[in-house]
């Protein structure tokens, strides 16, 4: 059977995993790109005043910087979590429930 | 005369950029122009070995940057092509030997020399030689392979040439952008296993100014000190004549981007 399976095994196309993975983080980086460069160390803080009213973990923070001519837009979004835990307190700002 | 400043970088090590270097700046000897190669990469310098003029290093970039030497007695003269010059990386390992203002002055001696072409050959990663290499230039020339870690340095390199050279900071129009796919294997695209041209050029949003087929002729190349180019028999060295001849403005179709078709022959015996 082992041998039946080495003959049978196909290389496996991993040129598509590669390809959507990069699209993903390339994306990410350019939103984040010129931005000051105390944003990851800003995001850290947030999630610890957040989590002292509802259970998120880092990657439910998403922090979007952008520039305009003229003037430059913070954006920070917030996933809070489905069920009960997420009621003990309101986040502000852009957040929605996922 | 000013000359045409071209950086050649990838943020990632290892992808081809001093192979690159010395083809592109052979290349643009073989079409006639006066051009200039300098090594960036202080600490490491290894384009003397890939130019083949390792023992004939006197002086090198630092020297020149603090007075120790003049432009001329630096630039080492290649053995086959009148116009092409080598500018060799110091050794030291002072990272802060080289300046802004020093590395401008020796760009400003070399048009006055009457170069047409400086080729400026980056080391890796983002730090102050980098930076350096690409400061003054003109265009660049972005070497990625056809693997995750190398497409995603370009994209940060791609960031940093719009905004971090000197053409973006006093708004002289942006630097211009060539990307330059190395070591690609056809074959392996085919099966799906490597990620092909157009998912490159899509993922980074710019057109590729080349593509070089992964080949032994290149490692044969460097053994022997004569860049790939000069191999004109050999696959990669014609897809680097192509680069160099759309570097200049000619229109070329992309070769050796698809799997050979097999002949009859091959087709019934394999191989």
């Amino acid at each position: 059977m082992g041998i039946l399976d080495f003959l049978k095994r196909k290389p496996e196309a991993t040129a598509s995993v590669a390809r959507e993975r990069l699209r993903i983080i390339v994306a990410q980086e350019r939103s984040t790109r010129g931005a000051p460069d105390y944003l990851p160390m800003m995001r850290n803080e947030l999630l610890e005043v957040i989590k002292k009213y509802v259970h998120v973990d880092l990657e439910a923070i998403n922090i979007n910087f952008e520039r305009d001519s003229g003037h430059e837009i913070l954006e920070l979004s917030v996933t809070l979590p489905e069920g009960k835990q997420a009621a003990r307190g309101e986040a502000k700002g852009e957040a929605k429930t996922g | 005369m000013t000359a045409e400043i071209i950086v050649v970088t990838s943020g990632k090590g290892g992808v081809g950029k001093t192979t690159t270097s010395a083809s592109l700046a052979t290349g643009l000897a073989m079409a006639g122009k006066k051009t200039a190669v300098i090594d960036f990469d202080v600490g490491l310098r290894n384009l003397d070995l890939i130019m083949g003029c390792e023992r004939r290093v006197v002086y090198d970039f630092v020297n020149v940057v603090h007075g120790e030497a003049t432009l001329k007695q630096s630039l080492i003269k290649d053995k086959r092509y009148d116009n092409l010059y080598v500018l060799a990386a110091s050794q030291t390992r002072d990272k802060d030997a080289l300046t802004q203002e020093g590395v401008e002055k020796v760009l400003d001696g070399l048009s006055e020399e009457g170069f047409e072409y400086v080729i400026c050959d980056s080391p890796a990663g983002i730090e102050k030689g980098a930076h350096l290499a690409m400061y003054f230039a003109d265009h660049a020339v972005v070497v990625v392979n056809p693997e995750v870690s190398s497409v995603r340095d370009s994209d940060r390199i791609l960031g940093l040439l719009a905004s971090k050279t000197r053409r973006a900071e006093k708004g002289e129009g942006p630097v211009t952008q060539h990307l330059l796919l190395t070591r690609y294997n056809p074959a392996r695209v085919a099966i799906g296993e490597m990620l092909s041209v157009k998912d490159v050029e899509e993922i980074l949003g710019i057109a590729v100014v080349g593509v070089i087929p992964e080949s032994e002729n290149v490692l044969t190349a460097s053994n022997n000190g004569i860049p790939v180019i000069v191999d004109a028999a050999s696959q990669a060295g014609q897809a680097y004549s192509d680069t160099v001849a759309r570097i200049l403005g000619e229109e070329r179709p992309l070769r050796f981007v698809d799997v050979p078709k097999k002949g009859f022959l091959q087709r019934v015996f394999g191989g």
